[in-house]
C-alpha cells in the first residue's frame, strides 16, 4: 500500500496543530501601503473627521439647525453665534451642514454599498457561468449601460417622484450595471486563470470553487472599483436634491441647501457657496482615497 | 471588417429597442394620473375621457408601446401635455441648444485635459505629474453645479464680466455668432469642461505612461529617434482612445446636462427635462429621454465603429 | 506494490482513450446567426493506451493538441465524441462517475505561478482537494505539511508563505505535492518542467521519478523538449496535428523512428557534438493550420518521402507485435511498394 495512501487512512493525533508562521496576506500588505501615501492619508482624515462630525452632529451641533428667524437672515461668515453665517431662513448654517453631512454621505454611499452588492453577485454569475447566461445577463446590463448615468437618475427620479428612497433606489440601479459589468469581466480572467482549473479538477462543485478562489480574487479590484464611484454617487444625490428630486425641505442636506440658498448669492455669496464646497471636499477625498487603495493594489509582486 | 461592422450595427438594435422599452417603463410607473397637469380639477368624466383618448391613455400598455415607437420611428413623437407643441420640435430645438454647449465643453476638456494628461505621462512621478494630476482629480470630483455656481458668483456677480443665466438678450430664438450672444455661452461650456478634463486628464496620463515604459520606446531612441520623434510616436499610439474618449464625454454631455442648464437657465434638453418632470408632462419627457438616450447609443456605435477602423490593434474575429 | 485500488490487475491498461474528437468552431465571420463555417480541429481522432505503472511521453509541436488532448483527459473540456476507460471503467459512467475519476487523475500545469491562487498560502492551496472530498481541514492540512516535506520544501518554512514569494521551481514543486494531495493513480504533466532553468528542471525531473516509485504512479508526460521525455519516459507517443502519428517504447521511438515526422522532430535536435553538426533545417514549411488540414496523410506536405498517393489517402494507425506503431503509407501493406528505398525527397 503506498505511504500517501497510508496517510490518508491514519487517524490524527488530537494534539493542536503547530502554527508556521504565515506570511502578511494580501490585504495586510495593500494596508502597510496605503498608510504611506500621504495623499490617501490626508484624505482619509479628512473623511474621517467629516464623517465623525456627521455622525455626532446632533450631540455637537451649535445651535438648532430647524430654528428659522427672519431678524437673522443671511449673516455672512463670522457672525458671532453663527459662525458660518445663516441661511435664507435664518437658520445656522453651520449646524445646518453639520447635520446635513449625515444625509449627504449616506445618500453617497448607500446607492454604492447596495449596488455592490447586488451588482457583484449579477456580475460574478454571469462570469462564471459564462454561455448563454453570460449573454442574456449582460446584454440585459447593456440596456441601463446604455444611458448616461445623469439622465438615468434623473429619469428614474423623475419617474418615481422626489423622496430619500425613491432617490436612493434611482441611485442604485445607475451603479449596479457599472458594478455588474467590471465584476463580469475580472470573473471571467479568474474563471480562465490554471488554479480554477486546478480546482475543477480536483471534483469541487462550482458553488465551493466560487467561494474559496474566485470571491477572494474577484472582491478586492470590484471593491476598488467601487470606491470610486462614491464620489459620484455623492455629487449625482445632491445633484438630485439640487433639483428637487431628492430631499425634500426642511431636512438639512447639502444638495438641497445649495438649491435654496441660490438667489443668495448676490447678497451672501460665499455663505450660499459653502454647502457646495463640502461637497467637493468630500468628493475629493473620497477620490484620493479610491485613487490610493487603487495604486496599493497594483503593485507587481 | 465589413461583417464586423456589420454586426456591431445589428447589435445595436436590439439595444436601442431596450431603450425605448425603459423609457417607456419610466415613465408609465410613475405614480399618478398622467393627465393631472393639465385637468382642472372639476372636470366631468366624460371630459377625462375624451383627454385620455386623445392621448391614447386608455389603451393597454403593449398597444401604447408600440403606436408610441412606430410613430416615433416617422418622426412623431406627440405633443407636450403642457403647451400643445409637437415634442419632436421642441426636443430639437433644444437637443441644438445643448449640443453648443457641450461640444465647446467636451473641445475645451479635450485640450485642456490632453494637455494635462500628457504633461503629467511625460515627467512620470515629478512635481509636474503631481500637480498636473491633481488638477485632473478635481477636474473629476467637483459637482459641476456648484461650479457653476462659484463662476456666476465671480465673473457675474463680483467682476461683471458676463451674464449669469439665459442664452442671449432675446432668448435663444434669436441666436448670432457675436460676442454679446456668445458671452453667455462661455460660462456653461466652461463649467461643463471640467469633467471631460478630468476624465481625459487621467485617460491620457496613463495612456502616455504606459507607451513610455515600454521597451520598444527605448529600441526608438537607441536608433536615434530625437525627443520630438518620439513624442509623435506616443502622439500617433494615443490619439485613437483619447478621442475615443471624447467621443463618448460628449455624449455623456448630451445626456446628462440639466444640471448645469438649471444654475444657467440654459434653454437645452436638461432644461426641458427638468420642465418636463415638474409639470408631469409625460409625452415630453417620454421623447426627450428617448431622444437623449439613442444620440448616446449611436454616438457609442459611431465611437466604436471609428476605433475599429483606425486601431489596427483591435482584435476583431 | 499493488495499489488497493486497482481493479483490473497489472494487464488491464490505466486509461485508455478511444476515438477522441475534439473541435473548437470558429465563430463565423458572417452574419451573427449563420452556422459556423469552420473549426479548429484540435484532436482528431486519438487513440491510446497508458499502462499501469508506466510513464507515457507525448510529443509534438506547438498546436498538434497535446494540451488540448490533456484538458480532455482531465475533463476540464469535454470531447466532441469518444470515450476514455479508467482501469476497465467508462469515465463518467455509473460505475466511474466524474467525482470519482477525479480523485485518481490529477494534472500538473505548465505556468506554476498562475496553476496557485494567488490569495492562498501553499498548504491551504494543497490542502483545498482533499477538503472537497470530506476530509476534515486539519488531516488536510497536516496532509499538505507531509506532501511539503515529501516534495523538498520545509513546511515551517513553505508551508505559510504565498505563491509569490516563491521561486519557479519552487511553485513546481507545491503543484506536484497538490496534484499528490488526493493521492491519484494517474498523473498528467503539460509541459510542467518546460518554463524552468534547466538545473532546477534536473532536480524537479528527479523528485518525479522518485515520487512515481513511491507512490506507484503513472505518469503522461508532455513535452516538446525530446531530451527529457527520452530521459523520463518508458513508452513515447508523437501528435501530429491532432492525430496520434506514433507509440512505441522509448528506444523504438528514438533509436529506430519510422514515421516521417518522427524522423524529422529528431534530426532537428541540435546535435550536442562539435564535430557532427546539424547542418540544415529538416522540416521545410511552416506547419499547415489545423483548420483546414491538408488532405490525405496530413504530413505530406512537409515530408520527406511524399509520394502522389499520400495526398490521395489518409493512413490507418497500426501496431505491430513489439508494441511499434505508426500511420504512415510506406509501412502499409498495399502502399509500401510505392516508396523508394533510396530515400528522401526534396522539398526545398
Amino acid at each position: 500500500m503506498s505511504t500517501l495512501q497510508a496517510t490518508a487512512a491514519t487517524p490524527v493525533s488530537a494534539l493542536p496543530l503547530p502554527a508556521f508562521k504565515r506570511s502578511r496576506g494580501h490585504w495586510a500588505n495593500v494596508a502597510a501601503r496605503i498608510v504611506r501615501n500621504p495623499l490617501a492619508m490626508i484624505a482619509a482624515v479628512i473623511l474621517l473627521t467629516l464623517i465623525g462630525i456627521a455622525v455626532f452632529a446632533p450631540w455637537i451641533m451649535p445651535a438648532d439647525p430647524f430654528a428659522t428667524s427672519m431678524f437673522t437672515r443671511l449673516k455672512p461668515i463670522g457672525t458671532p453665534d453663527h459662525l458660518f453665517g445663516t441661511d435664507e431662513l435664518g437658520r445656522d448654517l453651520l449646524s445646518r451642514l453639520m447635520l446635513g453631512g449625515r444625509l449627504s454621505l449616506f445618500m453617497g454611499i448607500t446607492p454604492v454599498l447596495t449596488a455592490f452588492v447586488i451588482g457583484s453577485g449579477i456580475g460574478i454569475l454571469a462570469g462564471y457561468a459564462g454561455g448563454f447566461t453570460n449573454t442574456a445577463i449582460m446584454r440585459t446590463i447593456d440596456v441601463l449601460y446604455a444611458f448616461p448615468s445623469v439622465l438615468l437618475a434623473i429619469a428614474l427620479s423623475g419617474a418615481l417622484g422626489a423622496g430619500i428612497v425613491n432617490a436612493l433606489t434611482s441611485l442604485t440601479i445607475v451603479f449596479i450595471p457599472q458594478i455588474a459589468r467590471i465584476a463580469e469581466s475580472v470573473t471571467t480572467q479568474v474563471r480562465r486563470s490554471d488554479y480554477v482549473d486546478a480546482a475543477r479538477a480536483s471534483g469541487a462543485s462550482a458553488f465551493t470553487i466560487v467561494r474559496a478562489h474566485v470571491l477572494g480574487n474577484v472582491l478586492g479590484p470590484i471593491f476598488v472599483y467601487s470606491t470610486s464611484l462614491i464620489s459620484v454617487s455623492m455629487i449625482l444625490a445632491s445633484g438630485l436634491s439640487f433639483l428637487g428630486l431628492g430631499v425634500k425641505p426642511p431636512e438639512p442636506e447639502w444638495g438641497l441647501m445649495l438649491n435654496t440658498l441660490r438667489t443668495a448669492i448676490y447678497t451672501q455669496p460665499w455663505v450660499a457657496a459653502l454647502p457646495g464646497a463640502f461637497i467637493f471636499i468630500t468628493s475629493i477625498s473620497f477620490n484620493m482615497l479610491s485613487d490610493g487603495l487603487r495604486s496599493a493594489m497594483e503593485v507587481k509582486q | 471588417m465589413i461583417s464586423y461592422l456589420i454586426r456591431r450595427v445589428l447589435y445595436a438594435l436590439p439595444i436601442m429597442l431596450g431603450v425605448a422599452f425603459l423609457c417607456f417603463m419610466l415613465v408609465h410607473i410613475a405614480p399618478g394620473d398622467p393627465l393631472v397637469a393639465i385637468l382642472p380639477p372639476d372636470a366631468s368624466v366624460d371630459l377625462q375621457k375624451q383627454l385620455m383618448e386623445l392621448y391614447g391613455f386608455n389603451r393597454s400598455y403593449p398597444e401604447q408601446f408600440f403606436s408610441w415607437v412606430w410613430r416615433a420611428m416617422h418622426g412623431d413623437l406627440g405633443s407636450s401635455i403642457a403647451t400643445g407643441r409637437p415634442v419632436a420640435q421642441e426636443v430639437f430645438k433644444a437637443v441644438g441648444n445643448t449640443f453648443m454647449i457641450a461640444a465647446l465643453a467636451t473641445l475645451i476638456g479635450f485640450f485642456f485635459g490632453s494637455l494635462f494628461g500628457f504633461v503629467a505621462g511625460y515627467f512620470r512621478n515629478s512635481w509636474v505629474d503631481k500637480i498636473a494630476s491633481f488638477i485632473s482629480v478635481v477636474g473629476v470630483s467637483v459637482p459641476h453645479y456648484w461650479l457653476g455656481m462659484v463662476l456666476v458668483i465671480i465673473f457675474s456677480s463680483q467682476l461683471m464680466w458676463l451674464p449669469a443665466t439665459g442664452a442671449g438678450p432675446d432668448g435663444s430664438a434669436a441666436w448670432i455668432w457675436d460676442f454679446e450672444h456668445v458671452k453667455y455661452l462661455i460660462m456653461p461650456a466652461v463649467t461643463m469642461s471640467f469633467i471631460p478634463m478630468g476624465i481625459i486628464a487621467r485617460t491620457v496620463r496613463a495612456l502616455v505612461a504606459d507607451i513610455l515604459s515600454q521597451e520598444f520606446v527605448i529600441g526608438l531612441k537607441a536608433r536615434g529617434l530625437g525627443e520630438f520623434g518620439v513624442f509623435r510616436h506616443v502622439v500617433k499610439n494615443c490619439a485613437p482612445t483619447a478621442m475615443a474618449v471624447m467621443g463618448l464625454q460628449l455624449g455623456y454631455l448630451l445626456g446628462g446636462s440639466i444640471l448645469i442648464e438649471t444654475v444657467f437657465s440654459w434653454p437645452g434638453t436638461g432644461f426641458l427635462l427638468n420642465q418636463a418632470i415638474f409639470q408631469r408632462d409625460l409625452p415630453l419627457l417620454q421623447g426627450t429621454i428617448l431622444v437623449l438616450a439613442l444620440f448616446f447609443v449611436s454616438l457609442n456605435l459611431l465611437v466604436d465603429i471609428l476605433q475599429t477602423m483606425f486601431d489596427p490593434r483591435i482584435e476583431r474575429a | 506494490m499493488t495499489d488497493q485500488r486497482d481493479i483490473g490487475g497489472p494487464r488491464q491498461p490505466l486509461l485508455q482513450v478511444r476515438d477522441l474528437l475534439k473541435h473548437f468552431p470558429l465563430k463565423g465571420k458572417g452574419l451573427p446567426f449563420a452556422s459556423p463555417r469552420s473549426a479548429v480541429r484540435a484532436v482528431d481522432g486519438v487513440n491510446f493506451d497508458i499502462l499501469k505503472g508506466e510513464t507515457l511521453g507525448v510529443v509534438g509541436e506547438s498546436g498538434c493538441g497535446k494540451s488540448t488532448t490533456a484538458r480532455v483527459l482531465m475533463q476540464l473540456i469535454n470531447q466532441d465524441s469518444g470515450e476514455l476507460v479508467f482501469d476497465g471503467e467508462t469515465v463518467g459512467s455509473r460505475a466511474l462517475p466524474l467525482r470519482q475519476f477525479r480523485r485518481q487523475t490529477q494534472m500538473v500545469f505548465q505556468d506554476s505561478y498562475s496553476s496557485l491562487n494567488p490569495r492562498m498560502t501553499i498548504e491551504d492551496s494543497i490542502a483545498f482537494a482533499p477538503t472537497v472530498h470530506g476530509l476534515p481541514s486539519r488531516e488536510a492540512i497536516t496532509r499538505a505539511r507531509d506532501l511539503l516535506a515529501r516534495v523538498g520544501l520545509q513546511p515551517e518554512r513553505f508551508a505559510g508563505r504565498y505563491p509569490h514569494e516563491l521561486s519557479g521551481g519552487q511553485r513546481q514543486r507545491v503543484n506536484i505535492a497538490r496534484a499528490l494531495a488526493l493521492a491519484p493513480r494517474l498523473v498528467i504533466l503539460d509541459e510542467a518542467v518546460s518554463a524552468l532553468d534547466k538545473s532546477v528542471e534536473a532536480q524537479v525531473l528527479n523528485l518525479l521519478l522518485d515520487l512515481k516509485q513511491e507512490f506507484g504512479l503513472t505518469y503522461l508526460f508532455i513535452s516538446h523538449d525530446l531530451n527529457v521525455v527520452r530521459f523520463i519516459s518508458d513508452r513515447v507517443l508523437v501528435m501530429y496535428l491532432g492525430q496520434v502519428v506514433e507509440i512505441g517504447s522509448s528506444d523504438q521511438v528514438f533509436d529506430q523512428p519510422r514515421h516521417p515526422y518522427t524522423r524529422a522532430l529528431l534530426k532537428s535536435m541540435p546535435s550536442m557534438d562539435p564535430l557532427q553538426r546539424t547542418m540544415e533545417a529538416p522540416l521545410a514549411g511552416d506547419p499547415p493550420n489545423p483548420i483546414n488540414p491538408p488532405s490525405g496523410c496530413r504530413f505530406h506536405t512537409r515530408c520527406a518521402y511524399v509520394q502522389p498517393v499520400c495526398s490521395q489517402r489518409a493512413p490507418v494507425f497500426a501496431t505491430d507485435d513489439s508494441g511499434h506503431g505508426v500511420a504512415c503509407l510506406r509501412y502499409e501493406a498495399d502502399t509500401a511498394s510505392l516508396f523508394s528505398t533510396a530515400g528522401e525527397v526534396s522539398h526545398a
